[in-house]
């Protein structure tokens, strides 16, 4: 089996008598896709806090690239290799498309203590951020207000902000939301490219592109693992079919 | 230095901590509900002085002074509600802090044009003048007694209001969620400005009664504003609790610290330089222990953990 | 419609030359107004990359301000009387020097902004205004306090402070340092603006959470920035304290602390030229309408409230009929 990049190992997280996270462990191999679901309220979105460094777990350890970084902050995560996508665009809207990038370039650099020369000079800042701009189709958009921007394209700006760090791992959180179907196919075809060069845990409540991309799928439900295998042992799983859709088992 | 001083002291301290909580609930009260930081409660403090000691001038009733305090204020408050701090619930802080400073301009000078620039005097009413002897042999007046008897009585109320009454459970639903109780049916406009008027009462309500003891003027309000935001960052912003304890604290710390501090000094240093050393040193006490809870908990004593 | 661009030489233009002018027609009061726009100017420019870029709503940097001024007001106090400024073993000439004043009070304002930022930015939001609202009382209070220094009466300097190969009581000389000083300042917040730093910081403002999420600290960057914008309100701080040759602990007050946001808004937060512009305004505003009446402080009131209310972008956001970036 491939080397684990991104782990989770017992993770917990209470609020007050509800527990959130419960005994969380899942792991990340270089090379895959691997999807987590779970019906609203699962505690997915608490357990990404977790992972990406923005919420301590009571209990457990967070392991990236052999690493625990459970007492690392998100910035520390970011530079250890870990970049994230948000679920609601997290974008500079007042800036140009270009300046995201470049910001998630500044980020790669580790050199924002820059305080004379404009950033149009770093000729290696702009390649790099033109380059992921490029990968996700945004290159004629550079100069555009990112506020602009259609919703499909804001997503596609978050991938690419992403893609400027280099990352080892990437946390998709529910990347597909809001896009229709056309924009759906086209950015599961591009991560389907992109696992080769990092990892993805790709948390995504589009079902159709869950099962055309994950090597493995993990279930949430109630702050549990419920589940965990492959799209068809997960499509065959019983309690998966009662927690998640909703069918009397 | 003897025990009587030092129990003059305490109570001086519990006194200006009550006073201050009368400013400080209203304070975090509004920004729990409505989210809003409003620079211009000082001057709800100094209009609610200002009519108390007018219409004391013209009846002579500390009673009748006390009510027009209350009334006075609350009616600026349900005035500048309407016209202008509507506008800025969910506006940007920046946006709220302008608005009110602009309104602490307009609220100072106008005030200023009809006052005239010197103070006023309000007076003691004589059946609270005079020192009582307390248990100890301790002589102290009796209107800062009463000082501190009020300031705790609101406390009660306010504690009573917001967990006991129908209108407390509005105000702490509407606290947690503004569309839910909308979508209960209630007018959340007018929820807001009632807890806007309330703040402004109770400010006005302390303005008259330290007026008494203090002279009345304009621009009185705003250093007891900035006194009574240390007290919210000590105790949690939107925490009436918090509001409660931190506004004690600060006012033993700044009454206490300016008796002892210099005498703390004096044990070191040559008496004068102690003095002045330990009367810029307290100058700055309640500062201190504000950072110090911030470097503690940043979020304040009482507030919720960001 | 002004394309953004133009105002900057329009308006460094226009101040330059009014001040000309009233050296020309033997207004030295009028040069004096100049001089003080310039200097409110600096001292907002100064503000403005917190609040316009960073984001961060200091209602304290009257701290910056009053230290710069109590830098100079010592040295120079020291200096006029003779005597030595006392820190331990430490013993300290005063001075009438205004390079090594302008530098005391950069440093010193600058260390101030690092401990103030220090406490204040572990806190955010509503927090934030609060507290450096109180930092700025403590220092007012302070200052009431120490008597060595004048306490609440404040120091007087006899004569202005000197620059090498200047006659600083010169007004239009003295104008020409204040105004070359705000064409630095504001060249260095142009540059900064665009560098690497002022993209993340900027960042920062809009998505702190991206921010971190790429790597850097938003903290950090918040924190960088107080201190450049302290140091540079201390400046203004040192040159006000010079023009009235006198010092006093409103320099530390809250109003003023309020006046320098009230600058910026006016002119236009996070726009280059903004506090320029609103620095000239308020000069103005003053001038004028502190003539028309004593009570001028409830129609700037107004104006704030209408500008607030009705016209976000200031008056650069009128001139180019672009929003500016929302603090």
């Amino acid at each position: 089996m491939s080397e684990i990049v991104l782990a989770t190992c017992n993770l917990v997280k209470r609020f007050g008598a509800l527990t959130a996270t419960d005994d969380v462990s899942i792991e990340l191999r270089a090379g895959e896709i691997h999807a987590l679901i779970g019906p609203n309220g699962a505690g997915k979105s608490t357990l990404i806090a977790q992972i990406s460094g923005g919420l301590r777990p009571d209990a457990g350890r967070v392991m990236l690239l052999g690493r625990d970084v459970t007492g690392a902050g998100t910035v520390e995560r970011a530079r250890a290799g870990l970049a994230r996508t948000f679920q609601i665009s997290a974008l500079a809207m007042e800036d140009s498309v270009f300046e995201n990038v470049l910001l998630g370039a500044l980020g790669a650099s580790g050199r924002p203590w820059r305080f004379w020369s404009p950033v149009s000079a770093d000729a290696e800042l702009e390649a790099r951020a033109m380059e992921a701009l490029a990968r996700v189709g945004l290159a004629d958009e550079r100069d555009r207000r990112t506020a602009e921007l259609s919703h499909g394209q804001r997503r596609q700006l978050e991938v690419a902000v992403a893609l400027t760090l280099g990352p080892r791992a990437f946390l998709m959180d529910e990347p597909m939301a809001g896009l229709g179907a056309d924009g759906s196919r086209r950015l599961t075809g591009f991560l389907d490219g992109l696992r080769a060069e990092a990892p993805i845990l790709l948390v995504e409540h589009d079902m159709d592109a869950v099962f055309a991309l994950a090597d493995r799928i993990s279930v949430l439900a109630s702050g549990r693992v419920i589940a965990s295998g492959t799209v068809a042992e997960i499509r065959a799983d019983r309690a998966v079919r009662a927690a998640y859709l909703g069918e009397g088992a | 230095m003897s025990g009587i001083l030092i129990a003059e002291q305490i109570l001086n301290g519990l006194q200006a901590g009550v006073m201050l909580f009368l400013m400080a609930a209203g304070l975090t009260l509004i920004f729990g509900v409505m989210g809003l930081i409003n620079l211009a409660h000082g001057s709800l403090y100094m209009l609610g002085a200002f009519a108390a000691a007018w219409v004391a001038g013209a009846t002579g009733s500390f009673g009748l002074a006390l009510i027009a305090a209350l009334a006075g204020a609350a009616l600026a408050g349900v005035l500048i509600e309407v016209l202008v701090i509507r506008r800025l619930y969910g506006a940007a802080h920046l946006d709220q802090v302008l608005a009110t400073f602009a309104l602490i301009l307009i609220l100072s000078e106008g005030t200023r044009l009809v006052f005239g620039s010197f103070p006023l005097y309000l007076d003691i009413p004589p059946a609270l003048a005079g020192p009582v002897t307390l248990p100890g042999g301790i002589r102290y007046p009796l209107y800062r007694l009463a000082l501190i008897g009020a300031g705790l009585l609101v406390a009660v109320f306010l504690w009573w209001l917001t967990v006991r009454t129908r209108i407390g459970i509005r105000i702490r639903a509407g606290e947690n969620d503004r569309e839910m109780i909308a979508a209960l049916g209630v007018d959340i406009s007018r929820l807001y400005t009632i807890v806007f008027a309330l703040g402004a009462a109770l400010a006005g309500l302390a303005g008259a009664l330290v007026g008494a003891i203090q002279s009345v003027q304009v621009g009185m309000g705003e250093p007891v504003l900035i006194l009574a935001f240390v007290v919210i960052v000590i105790g949690g912003i939107g925490s009436i609790r918090g509001a409660f304890v931190g506004a004690l604290l600060v006012g033993l710390t700044d009454t206490l610290g300016g008796i002892f501090l210099p005498e703390l000094f004096k044990l070191f240093m040559a008496p004068d330089v102690a003095t002045r050393a330990g009367a810029s040193l307290a100058s700055m006490a309640i500062y201190i222990l504000m950072s110090l809870v911030l470097i503690w908990r940043p979020s304040g004593l009482f507030g919720a953990r960001a | 419609m002004i394309p953004e661009r133009l105002i900057a030489p329009l308006v460094m233009g226009a101040l330059l030359a009014v001040a000309l002018w009233a050296l020309a027609v033997d207004a030295p009061f009028t040069i004096t107004l100049t001089t003080r726009a310039a200097i409110l100017a600096l001292a907002a420019v100064g503000l403005n990359i917190a609040l316009g870029i960073g984001g961060l709503v200091s209602f304290g940097h009257a701290v910056f301000f009053g230290l710069g001024g109590y830098a100079m007001g010592i040295l120079a106090h020291h200096a006029q009387s003779y005597t030595t400024l006392d820190l331990g073993p430490l013993s300290i000439a005063g001075s009438k020097s205004m390079p090594l004043i302008w530098l005391v009070a950069v440093v010193t304002s600058a260390l101030a902004a690092l401990l103030i930022g220090l406490l204040s930015l572990r806190t955010s939001g509503v927090y934030f205004i609060m507290i450096t609202l109180a930092f700025g009382q403590m220092f007012y209070y302070f200052a009431i306090s120490w008597a060595a220094y004048g306490g609440e009466d404040g120091l007087s300097i006899y004569v202005r402070n000197g620059f090498p190969g200047l006659n600083t009581l010169d007004p239009i000389q003295f104008f020409g340092l204040c105004f070359a000083l705000l064409c630095v300042a504001l060249v260095l917040h142009a540059r900064l603006r665009a560098a690497p730093f002022g993209l993340a910081l900027n960042a920062a403002r809009q998505v702190p959470a991206r921010v971190e999420a790429v790597g850097l600290s938003p903290m950090r960057l918040r924190l960088v920035a107080f201190v450049i914008s302290g140091a540079i309100t201390g400046l203004a701080g040192a040159l006000f304290a010079d023009l009235n040759r006198f010092v006093s602990p409103t320099m530390f007050s809250w109003q003023l602390s309020g006046e320098l946001i009230v600058l910026i808004v006016l002119g236009g937060t996070g726009r280059l030229m903004g506090p320029v512009i609103g620095a000239c305004l308020f000069v103005l505003l003053e001038h004028w309408l502190g003539a028309l009446t004593e009570f001028w402080h409830i129609w700037l009131g107004v104006i704030l409230l209408g500008i607030v209310l009705f016209a976000r972008g200031g008056v650069v956001g009128l001139l180019t009929g672009k929003a500016g970036p929302h603090v």
